[in-house]
């Protein structure tokens, strides 16, 4: 999970302090696994450095938790190929997934779209996997089996979460 | 959108709707001639009547549908049985094959309704047969036979009249995973060699995965995968 | 078991019965409407023993006529009644002259007081009759003031035309030729009652019935099986919640309960409404009161159990095949081969009882009406029993034809027994129907055949009364409308020897026109006189008829005692001469005396009959004949030789018959088309995915038309032969020769196809619906 998109995608609603982010990230993603301010630290310097992100201004008495960050053009220009490029399709991506998707909802982008290109990149996998499995031998097929049906599992959370959008959506804007 | 070259069937800006309930809401869609294409989408999402439209069962509010140069929404209701006679071929979840008939006379149907003689129609149903590994089940009716093998004998209908396009609805829906990809084994493989074109419509993946590319309909629209990514 | 139990699954039953919507009401209609028609009809035929018993206790109680020799003298409590019953068109009128000679005279029953010399009371239906323009002829024929109505109790029907009239000086007619008596009470005991039934009458009152209640009875049976697969499956939802397999059987049965319950008050209803209507009717002549159709209470109490009762047996019987399991119903394999040698049977052996009877209709013979009843029944129940045999066998042979063709066939083959049962009722109802039409033909036949009168000639006969001049009375009717040519016949008998003579030869004396219609004369003038010898039943002529001989009059000819000495010597110059059939049919032989030949005293020994030839373009010519008979004699009855009255009677019947069959095919038809529509509704997803991959919807409703064109085809055929070996045999049994009617037969055949063409027309519209691709959609 690219922890450096979540941040970029938080902060396109509008600036925020570093610890406003940590904030908002353990409300939405984080549950049972809240994120160090170290890390938000190290990532915002990072994505400083690449000029996707800028401070906005700091807080008087400050210290380094007092930086107000804002979004660039080109940070924008970032989340938005990351979100449209789907995930290699691999076992247990959906917490990346579920990001992308609350991300997209949160900026206001057509979540479903995330979804529908990630299931195509699915069926891509899974043509391969059938495609090896039809040609191949018993120890072939098994194996193949076994991924299809894992990927198979991925797809179906797609299309459950694709069916609950609009739940969600009121969820997380709320 | 504009129609890839060398499309054998294809739909553009597709309305339809029963009563209030809007089915078909600019939905479009093409496909080659040996392609198979997998419909997908959430159930009541349109795929059906997507496909029915495809295959000339029922007529769109509004939009074209274009086979092989001719304009499908144009032809009168005879010229449609026709063609679907002739050129298509269809494969359903159930219900489809006639419980009196015998399964040789089952896959001779279409044949038989295209003129053939019953003699030279149910020769060619049971080389079908034998293809789709059912040919031991000619003398059974339907109600003897499991469903995976019914669902055999249903595709070996499809392709008995050689045809460009064969329609698919959940046609794997009724089967355990193993039958069902069994027979979507056999009816790709079968298509393929044939050059027929396959539309499937499914809401299964390890279905899916048996197509060359799928289209995803939503609210009535249709979404084609393979020229978004 | 407790009977609450039994009460609760019933009831759920009945409840499930009426629920369902629209189609749940339909065919609890239809089930009610079929079984009504069979109670009505079962209250009827239960009526009818006491309707009939009644008719003949109130024809003893006006019967008038004194059968004992003894006569008795004038007094104050005597009546003397005659005859003057006449015939208008077809029908006819039983009419009685009254005079009181007494204060104390009897009334007839139903007689409020005694008509007044020119006045007359009627009965309704008479009056209503003179009342109507049809009844203009008869009005001029009964010239009597109408004083008043006839009440029930003196009539025997409804629709009876009786008249009492009041006469004066009727005591010298008792001598003449009307029939008639002195007598001081009304009412027989036992001496006057009716005739028994004529047996062939009784064969074909019991032949309707039987033919009648059949078909019903066949269509209760389907009638309660209406909706079965569907029951079927809603009797699996119910044993997947729990109810165990015979609650469900009880269910069903409360299902088929309720259609009968219904329809027992619908029966009910039925006959109540025929019961009126009865009374404006007449069958045979036969007119009844409706107070007179009164089933006996235990018929009907017989009847009200055995209906529901019946409804519950079948019910319960074919479920017996069927095993309800809580996922699904299941049907105990396939069902083994259908044998034909006991289902040969039972039409054998309706056969073999009424074979015994053959021919005993003719000479009084009664027919046993249990053997009649019982062989008819097993002929017809034999239909039903056959028909499954032969549409499994036939089906089984057919081979290859269209896809159409093929889909039906298939479908049949697989299912056989469902498709005769569809057809079971029509093909009792046109067997039925056939061998009753036949049987009518055959009797209506034979009717015309029997007469032995030559109607070419003529076509009515007038006996001229004692006392009246032959020639005047001629002359009256000739000069009647539509009257051609009257052969005016007069005739007495001689014997060799004054008084009692030991032989005796007729006399016949006519004009030289009316001889020639008994006998072909060389040559003829007035003073001629002709012996025919070799004429049948004639024994004196060729003794007596010779020149010199003198005869003698029979003194039973007459009973003026100075006519006994009347002699008349055969004359010299007679001639022999051919014997031909006279106009009633006879050869006539002895001696034909032209009126010039003939001595004045031996003509009032002769009786004149006037035999008629009428203008059959003068549609009411009879009429105009008997209202010349009556005026010159109001006793007076003139005979008819036609036959035509009577085939007008049996073409009512017939078309009451047809009508009557025509209407049980319509019900079975609606059952038909009720199953029809259930059966496409559970193929609707079948017929969408035929029609998805091309088929023709020509293709798809030809096929469901052969489908029911064959079992009916099937069945009319079967109907039709064994209809025709039971007309056959019925027409032996009264001793007719046995005449196929192939018009009846082919219309009876034509209806029963008619119902499948309608049946199968009908369903198209809801065939072609379901054939829309909705019935792809998944739900």
């Amino acid at each position: 999970m690219s922890i450096g998109h979540t941040l970029l995608g938080l902060l396109e609603s509008g600036p925020r302090h570093g610890y406003d982010l940590k904030r908002a990230f353990d409300e939405k993603f984080g549950h049972d696994r809240p994120l160090h301010y170290g890390q938000v630290y190290s990532t915002m310097s990072r994505l400083l450095k690449n000029g996707l992100v800028e401070v906005d201004g700091i807080e008087a008495g400050g210290g380094p938790e007092r930086k107000r960050y804002a979004i660039t053009e080109a940070g924008i220009t970032d989340v938005e190929r990351w979100l449209a490029t789907p995930e290699k399709p691999e076992p247990y991506l959906q917490s990346t997934l579920y990001t992308k998707v609350v991300l997209a909802l949160l900026t206001h982008r057509d979540a479903a779209d995330i979804l529908d290109t990630q299931r195509s990149e699915h069926l891509r996998s899974m043509r391969i996997l059938t495609d090896r499995k039809r040609k191949g031998d018993l120890a072939d097929q098994l194996i193949c089996d076994h991924a299809l049906f894992h990927l198979e599992a991925d797809l179906r959370w797609l299309e459950l979460t694709a069916a609950r959008l609009d739940k969600l959506r009121e969820a997380v804007t709320r | 959108m504009t129609i890839p070259a060398g499309s054998l069937l294809t739909a553009q800006d597709l309305r339809k709707a029963y009563g209030p309930t809007t089915a078909l809401d600019g939905a479009e869609f093409s496909i080659h001639p040996g392609e198979v294409v997998a419909v997908m989408g959430p159930s009541g999402s349109g795929k059906s009547t997507l496909l029915h439209c495809l295959a000339g069962i029922v007529m769109p509010d509004s939009g074209s549908i274009t086979y092989n140069g001719r304009e499908v929404t144009a032809m009168s209701d005879a010229e449609r049985s026709a063609l679907r006679r002739s050129e298509f071929g269809f494969v359903f979840q159930f219900g489809q094959l006639v419980p009196e008939l015998t399964c040789v006379e089952n896959v001779a149907l279409p044949m038989r309704l295209n003129g053939s003689s019953r003699k030279e129609a149910e020769r060619t149903a049971l080389a079908w047969m034998e293809r789709l590994e059912v040919d031991e089940l000619r003398k059974k009716r339907p109600g003897e036979v499991s469903g995976g093998q019914g669902q055999r004998v249903a595709v070996a209908r499809a392709l008995v009249t050689n045809p460009r396009v064969v329609f698919a609805d959940e046609p794997t829906g009724a089967l355990d995973s193993f039958n069902g990809e069994r027979v979507m084994e056999l009816l790709t493989d079968a298509a393929r060699s044939a050059n027929a074109a396959v539309v499937l419509v499914t809401h299964e993946a390890r279905v899916a995965a048996y197509s060359d590319r799928e289209i995803v309909v939503r609210d009535g629209k249709s979404r084609d995968m393979e020229r978004v990514v | 078991m407790s009977a609450g139990q039994w009460a609760r699954d019933l009831s759920m039953g009945v409840r499930f019965a009426f629920a369902g919507g629209r189609e749940g009401w339909i065919r609890a209609l239809l089930t009610a409407v079929g079984v009504g028609l069979g109670v009505a009809l079962l209250l009827l035929t239960t009526a009818l023993p006491n309707a009939l018993a009644e008719r003949d206790r109130r024809e003893a109680a006006r019967s008038d006529h004194t059968f004992s020799q003894q006569k008795i003298p004038k007094a104050d409590d005597t009546l003397i009644v005659l005859d003057s019953d006449t015939t208008f068109r077809d029908r006819d009128v039983r009419g009685r002259m009254l005079e009181a000679e007494g204060p104390r005279a009897p009334l007839p029953p139903g007689v409020a007081r005694f008509p007044a010399a020119g006045e007359m009371v009627v009965s309704p239906a008479l009056k209503e009759l003179l009342a109507s323009d049809d009844g203009k002829l008869l009005r001029e024929r009964l010239n009597y003031r109408i004083a008043g109505t006839i009440g029930e109790q003196g009539l025997v029907g409804s629709q009876e035309l009786a008249y009492f009239a009041g006469g004066t000086g009727l005591e010298k007619l008792l001598d003449g030729l009307a029939s008639g008596a002195r007598i001081d009470s009304f009412g027989s005991d036992g001496l006057a009652s009716s005739d028994p039934w004529d047996p062939v009458l009784l064969l074909l009152v019991l032949v309707v019935f039987v033919v009648l209640l059949m078909p019903v009875a066949v269509f209760i049976a389907a009638a309660v099986r209406f909706g079965g697969e569907r029951r079927d499956r809603r009797l699996a939802a119910l044993r997947l919640v729990g109810s165990d397999s015979r609650m469900t059987r009880r269910i069903a049965a409360g299902e088929a309960l309720a259609g009968s319950v219904l329809g027992l008050v619908l029966g009910a209803g039925f006959f109540l409404l025929g019961r009126q209507l009865a009374a404006s009717f007449e069958v045979f002549h036969v007119s009844v009161f409706p107070s007179y159709l009164n089933p006996s209470p235990v018929l009907a109490l017989l009847v009200a159990l055995v209906v529901p009762a019946a409804a519950v047996v079948v019910t319960i019987l074919a479920l017996r095949g069927v095993v309800i399991e809580p996922l699904g119903v299941v049907r105990t394999a396939k069902p083994a081969r259908r044998r034909l040698w006991w289902r040969l049977l039972l039409p054998l052996g309706g056969l073999a009882l009424l074979f015994p009877m053959i021919g005993q209709g003719d000479d009084g013979g009664e027919f046993n009406q249990y053997l009649v009843v019982g062989g008819v029944m097993l002929l017809l129940v034999g239909v039903t029993a056959l028909l499954p045999w032969v549409v499994e066998t036939v089906v089984a042979r057919l081979g290859s034809g269209g896809v159409a063709w093929q889909l039906a066939v298939r479908r049949l083959q697989l299912s056989s027994g469902a498709a005769a049962r569809m057809v079971n009722g029509i093909a009792v109802a046109v067997a039925g129907a056939i061998a009753l039409q036949m049987l009518f033909a055959g009797v209506e036949g034979n009717y015309t055949r029997a007469s032995q009168y030559d109607v070419s000639r003529a076509q009515m006969q007038v006996n001229v009364p004692d006392g009246a001049e032959p020639a005047s009375i001629a002359e009256e009717f000739r000069t009647t409308e539509g009257v051609r040519r009257v052969t005016v016949l007069s005739d007495g008998y001689l014997g060799d020897r004054r008084g009692e003579g030991d032989t005796y030869v007729r006399f016949t004396v006519a004009d030289c026109a009316s001889l020639r219609e008994v006998a072909t004369l060389p040559s003829c003038r007035d003073g001629d006189v002709f012996a025919v010898q070799g004429a049948e039943e004639d024994t004196g002529t060729d003794t007596m008829a010779k020149p010199g001989t003198t005869l003698w009059a029979d003194p039973a000819d007459t009973s003026r005692p100075d006519d006994r000495g009347v002699s008349w010597t055969v004359p010299q110059d007679i001639r022999q001469a051919q014997a031909r059939e006279d106009p009633t049919g006879y050869e006539r032989g002895g001696i034909l005396i032209t009126p010039g030949a003939l001595p004045g005293k031996l003509g009032p020994l002769a009786s004149t009959q006037l035999y008629l030839s009428l203008d059959r373009s003068v549609p009411d010519a009879y009429e105009y004949v008997r209202n010349t008979a009556v005026r010159l004699d109001p006793t007076a009855q003139p005979m008819t030789w036609n036959s035509v009255e009577s085939n007008d009677r049996y073409a009512t019947i017939r078309t009451g018959l047809s009508v009557g069959a025509a209407c049980v095919l319509a019900l079975i038809g609606a059952s038909l088309l009720v199953s029809q529509l259930e059966q496409l509704r559970e193929r609707r997803k079948l017929l969408s995915s035929l029609v998805a991959f091309g088929t023709r919807r020509r293709t798809l409703s030809l096929s469901v038309l052969w489908q029911t064109a064959i079992p009916i085809g099937l069945g009319l055929l079967l109907a039709a032969t064994v209809g025709m070996a039971l007309g056959a045999v019925l027409l032996r049994m009264t001793n007719t020769s046995v005449r196929v009617d192939w018009p009846s037969v082919l219309s009876m055949t034509g209806i029963g196809a008619g119902v499948v063409l309608v049946v199968t027309l009908l369903s198209l519209p809801p065939l072609l619906r379901m054939m829309r691709p909705d019935g792809l959609r998944t739900e």
